[in-house]
């Protein structure tokens, strides 16, 4: 078992990595699953230095869940940003900052809960706070940056929070 | 059944052609910089992503065996879109923005573009 765990450190990225590979060559043989996996057991011991306090990930049904309600997110904000682009007037859309006090801690998960933002519903994360406790946010058109900063720690930061914590 | 495949094909061709435009136009339409980038950000997503499913169904339906190069390229581009936006937004913070036109920052005082210790590398830098 300590052998084991010595020569995969980081199973999920030895997985994810003979995934990767079998795309990029973009057929499946024992050739290339063999390669790609020598790869994912080869990359994880030499980049170990790199990611010393990893987050375990605790929830993997979440994890989907949290994958399918964002790309569902994305189709959505693609729609709405397009009606805004074409059918708005300049001058009546209201662009606003908001502040989302953060609640997670490890960096993993604000980076993913940035990304998200960025890529959902007229949202886009712009900065963070001097020590990381807050996100600086910008919003394409709101009337109400309360309820967009609700909705983003109910709908985003929620789930992240049972995914990493 | 190969019309049928035609014709799907064409629908997300046209989709991804429709969102890609957007994405361009809102860059020229929208006034501030930090609203031009939301047009780029989103609307060039499904743009891209709708030639890749048009791809994933044409090495399908048309050359008959299944190709998903594609899935790797949406996931670079999930990874890349949002870093490269915040850079973008850290620039413009950092040069259009002070720390009273932007929402206050709670408990940590000041937001991390703001956060400079000492301004000697700034004042080098030639104007």
């Amino acid at each position: 078992m300590r052998l084991l765990r010595r020569l995969l450190p980081h199973p999920f990225l030895t997985l994810l990595l003979t995934l990767v590979w079998q795309l990029l060559v973009n057929d499946i043989s024992l050739n290339s699953l063999l390669f790609g996996f020598f790869l994912g057991i080869v990359i994880p011991v030499v980049t170990m230095p790199y990611w010393p306090n990893r987050p375990k990930l605790r929830n993997i049904p979440m994890v989907v869940e949290y994958i399918l309600v964002v790309l569902y997110d994305i189709v959505i904000a693609n729609i709405a940003v397009a009606r805004i682009v074409l059918f708005k007037p300049d001058a009546a859309r209201n662009p606003a900052w908001v502040r989302i006090p953060l609640e997670l801690r490890s960096p993993e998960a604000i980076t993913v809960l940035a990304g998200t933002i960025t890529m959902t519903p007229g949202t886009l994360s712009a900065d963070l706070s001097a020590k990381g406790h807050s996100l600086l946010v910008h919003c394409l058109d709101t009337e109400d940056p309360d309820a967009v900063r609700d909705e983003i720690k109910q709908r985003y930061e929620r789930r992240l929070k049972e995914i990493f914590e | 059944m190969a019309f049928a495949a035609e014709l799907l094909i064409s629908f997300f061709l046209i989709v991804s052609g429709i969102f890609g435009f957007v994405g361009s136009f809102g860059l020229l339409k929208l006034s501030d910089p930090m609203s031009r980038m939301h047009a780029p950000t989103k609307a060039t997503t499904l743009g891209v992503g709708g030639v890749l499913i048009a791809s994933i169904l044409h090495s399908v339906f048309v050359d008959h065996h299944l190709s998903l190069h594609e899935l790797l390229i949406t996931l670079f581009l999930f990874l890349t879109a949002p870093v490269s936006a915040h850079f973008i937004a850290k620039w413009h913070i950092h040069r259009h923005e002070t720390p009273a036109s932007l929402p206050d920052a709670g408990e940590d005082g000041v937001w991390a573009t703001h956060d400079i210790e000492d301004d000697e590398d700034v004042a080098e830098m030639p104007r």
